[in-house]
């Protein structure tokens, strides 16, 4: 069975989708980064059960920039996916176009969590609250802002003309972590904003 | 070590040319070397951690600990989770990838069941203790109050965090070491390992239990009743996938015609130790014992049993074993069965009267004692057994030098060992492999002495794969070949770029935010040079496309 599967001389070569070495790097590691929010917000948890006062101490944060901006992030997301699907049909056009716009709505998110974060009467170092709201809010914008930077860099490989629907596979890897920032995104959104006012 | 030796062996147990990653490999070496670099320069210029190994808050936070110490210890440890992840990583793609066709997933070794099974622990693992460290360094610099009782934070969050890690670690470090001594025990008896399925299945269960389990390194910190309770069960527990693989050595050692060589020495005495080292563990795992134990000789004990007896014998004995392998020529088999007498002579003697003075009430972390105790003989009986295992240890390098240049010389097999990297010469060449072999049952090289089937493994004929750096991509569990993988070349980039992730960690110590600057630019530009789609790798688009 093996041997005739081996003679059969049309294996594809090199890094082609799923079958790249990369893509299941970038699966091992989206669940090492899932961990990490996962401890994060253990540790929420943890702190929020152990305090004495009221949680969160000024009341459950606002809505009115968290709902748009999981709205926009959400959107990015579908942009990414339906780009990927236009290399994949053999239209680097669709990709640059989800891509770019990707990238905005990216920088639109970054700049409504700088006027929340603005916004916001406490510091970091007012509480434990604070600083668990600033970590973990924190902590996903420095991953927005690392798959910004990805999704830069493909949609410059893009425009270079680097890829085609047989040979794209940096896209099919580099889209799983973009979606994963969304994903965890809506974790945040859910502990943070929704879970206050459950208690 | 034992990721050396998974990194050197997986690529001959499986029948491939390389790791799924090697950039990557050389990446997690560098960042591992330069991590232990930044944490130990700390001691010549007295600044050494200085908090205890699992660097208990409120001990380490600023206000009782003001120095940079801490902060070293913080930082190195994320930096060294960098090369934990990413070598782990790369250990998971490389099982799921890279196997020789036909290898599917209940004919691999055991070592790589327990190398992947650690690995999938660290990538889940991990996370936890560079979180703590992360939020403790914000606790210290950053104003924040994650471990500030006065606001309101929990040192005991620290403890969690930090034992969420310490756990799995633990068996992240010995399940590997299990994984040698399955593979390589059965040879010396002469028959194939007793119960491989239940083995394979007892190392993945292990890890699963241990994520259960991490509370019970804080039975006394004062937490709730019903807590402890649920922790202790799942410690129990896990004594039944440990006594599975005992149960299984002892078979194959029972049932076999064992050969009594160095290696399978090292191997026997690690079987008892691990009983030793378990049973210890398995009372502790008793609430009000551990009560009476915690933070006494007897933890001492059962620690050095579990991390030595289970960790450095099998590593030991898996040295003889691959040693022809690896350089071609044999160790002095009388100096190695003599230097295995003199450590485990001196091993127990050592650590074994640790167990009577815990229970005597000597407690861990002193540095002296009044002599009315009655702990002096014992003490002095430890610091004899202590020195005569160094010898035995000292033996042991001695033989492995000497035995480097003037052993005597190794055929490809020397051992009549089952398993792929037995295929190939002593040593290797570059490529492992000439042709990659077609695996078509757990031992290859044993079919014709089983004879199970007609089913035959062919090691001197297959794919060939010539063209450049080529290896073969399989399934993940039928392991049919469904791509050729195109490996790249060397590089520099590994290097650079953990020079860079250093600079990083250093810049952070130093407070310096141009250096943090500059160095994350480094970084990028590096991490995007790295990735940059090369044609020969086919990952864009070529002429014939």
């Amino acid at each position: 069975m093996i041997e005739s599967m081996v003679s059969d001389n049309s294996l594809p070569v090199g890094s082609k989708g799923h079958l790249a070495s990369g893509w299941w790097g970038m699966i091992a590691l989206v669940f090492t980064e899932g961990a990490l929010f996962a401890y994060l917000f253990f540790s929420y948890f943890y702190l929020a059960l152990h305090s004495i006062s009221q949680w969160p101490p000024g009341g459950a944060p606002h809505l009115s920039i968290a709902i748009p901006g999981t709205l926009i992030l959400v959107a990015a997301s579908v942009v990414v996916w339906w780009g990927e699907r236009g290399i994949q049909r053999g239209k680097p056009r669709q990709l640059i176009i989800g891509l770019s716009t990707a990238i905005l709505l990216g920088l639109t998110f970054l700049g409504m969590q700088g006027m929340e974060w603005h916004n916001e009467p406490f510091k970091l170092s007012s509480g434990v609250y604070s600083s668990l709201y600033f970590t973990i809010t924190g902590t996903h914008i420095l991953h927005v802002i690392v798959g910004l930077l990805m999704m830069a860099v493909l949609l410059l490989w893009t425009t270079l003309g680097y890829f085609s629907a047989g040979r794209h596979a940096a896209i099919s890897i580099g889209v799983i972590y973009w979606h994963f920032v969304t994903v965890v995104w809506l974790v945040v959104f859910f502990v943070i904003y929704i879970a206050p006012r459950l208690g | 070590m034992l990721s050396g030796f998974s990194n050197y062996l997986w690529p001959l147990l499986l029948g491939s040319r390389d790791m799924a990653f090697p950039r990557l490999n050389a990446l997690s070496y560098w960042v591992f070397l330069f991590a232990g670099l930044f944490l130990y320069c700390s001691f010549p210029l007295g600044k050494a951690p200085d908090g205890g190994w699992f660097n208990y808050v409120p001990y380490a936070s600023r206000a009782y600990n003001p120095g940079p110490n801490i902060d070293v210890y913080a930082l190195g440890m994320v930096l060294l989770g960098i090369s934990t992840t990413v070598g782990s990583i790369n250990f998971i793609v490389t099982l799921a990838r890279t196997r020789a066709p036909g290898m599917s997933i209940n004919r691999v070794p055991v070592l790589v069941w327990g190398t992947v099974t650690a690995s999938a622990g660290n990538l889940l693992a991990v996370p936890a203790v560079s979180l703590a460290f992360l939020l403790l360094f914000m606790d210290r610099q950053a104003g924040t109050h994650f471990f500030d009782s006065v606001a309101g934070g929990q040192p005991l969050l620290w403890q969690h965090l930090f034992w969420m890690f310490g756990h799995p670690w633990v068996y992240a470090i010995v399940l590997p070491a299990m994984g040698i001594v399955s593979d390589a025990l059965p040879v010396f008896c002469r028959r194939p390992l007793v119960g491989y399925t239940a083995v394979a299945l007892s190392t993945v269960s292990t890890m699963v239990l241990g994520f259960g389990v991490w509370v019970h390194h804080m039975f006394a910190s004062g937490l709730p009743i019903l807590s402890l309770s649920f922790f202790s069960a799942a410690s129990f527990v896990i004594v039944i996938p440990s006594a599975v693989a005992v149960f299984a050595w002892i078979a194959t050692i029972w049932t076999g015609r064992p050969v009594f060589t160095a290696a399978f020495l090292f191997f026997a005495g690690f079987v008892l130790l691990f009983v030793i080292g378990g049973v210890s563990g398995f009372m502790t795992a008793a609430v009000p014992l551990d009560w009476q134990l915690t933070r006494t000789y007897f933890v001492i004990a059962h620690l050095h049993y579990v991390l030595i007896g289970i960790n450095v014998f099998p590593v030991l004995g898996g040295i003889c074993y691959w040693f022809p392998k690896v350089t071609g020529r044999f160790m002095n088999e009388a100096f190695a069965k003599l230097s295995f007498w003199v450590m485990f002579v001196g091993f127990n003697t050592a650590f074994f009267p640790m167990h009577i003075l815990g229970i005597l009430g000597m407690p861990r972390r002193i540095y002296t004692y009044s002599d009315h105790l009655g702990w002096s003989t014992a003490n002095l009986v430890i610091s004899i057994g202590a020195f005569v295992f160094a010898i035995g240890l000292l033996l042991f390098l001695i033989n492995a030098f000497r035995s480097f240049n003037h052993g005597a010389r190794a055929g490809a097999n020397p051992w009549g060992a089952a398993s792929l990297e037995w295929s190939t010469s002593s040593p290797p060449p570059v490529y492992n492999f000439a042709v990659i072999p077609i695996v078509a049952s757990r031992y290859p090289l044993w079919e014709d002495m089983m004879d199970e089937g007609p089913e035959r493994s062919s090691v001197g004929t297959g794919m060939l794969l010539d063209q450049g750096r080529e290896t073969v991509g399989s399934t993940v569990l039928d392991a049919e070949p469904d791509v050729i993988l195109r490996m790249p070349g060397d590089s520099y980039l590994p290097f650079l770029l953990s020079v860079s992730l250093t600079a990083i960690f250093v810049s952070l110590l130093l407070h310096s935010g141009w250096g943090l600057g500059i160095t994350v630019l480094v970084t990028f530009a590096a991490s995007v040079w790295w990735l940059w789609p090369q044609k020969s790798l086919g990952q864009m688009q070529a002429q014939h496309d």
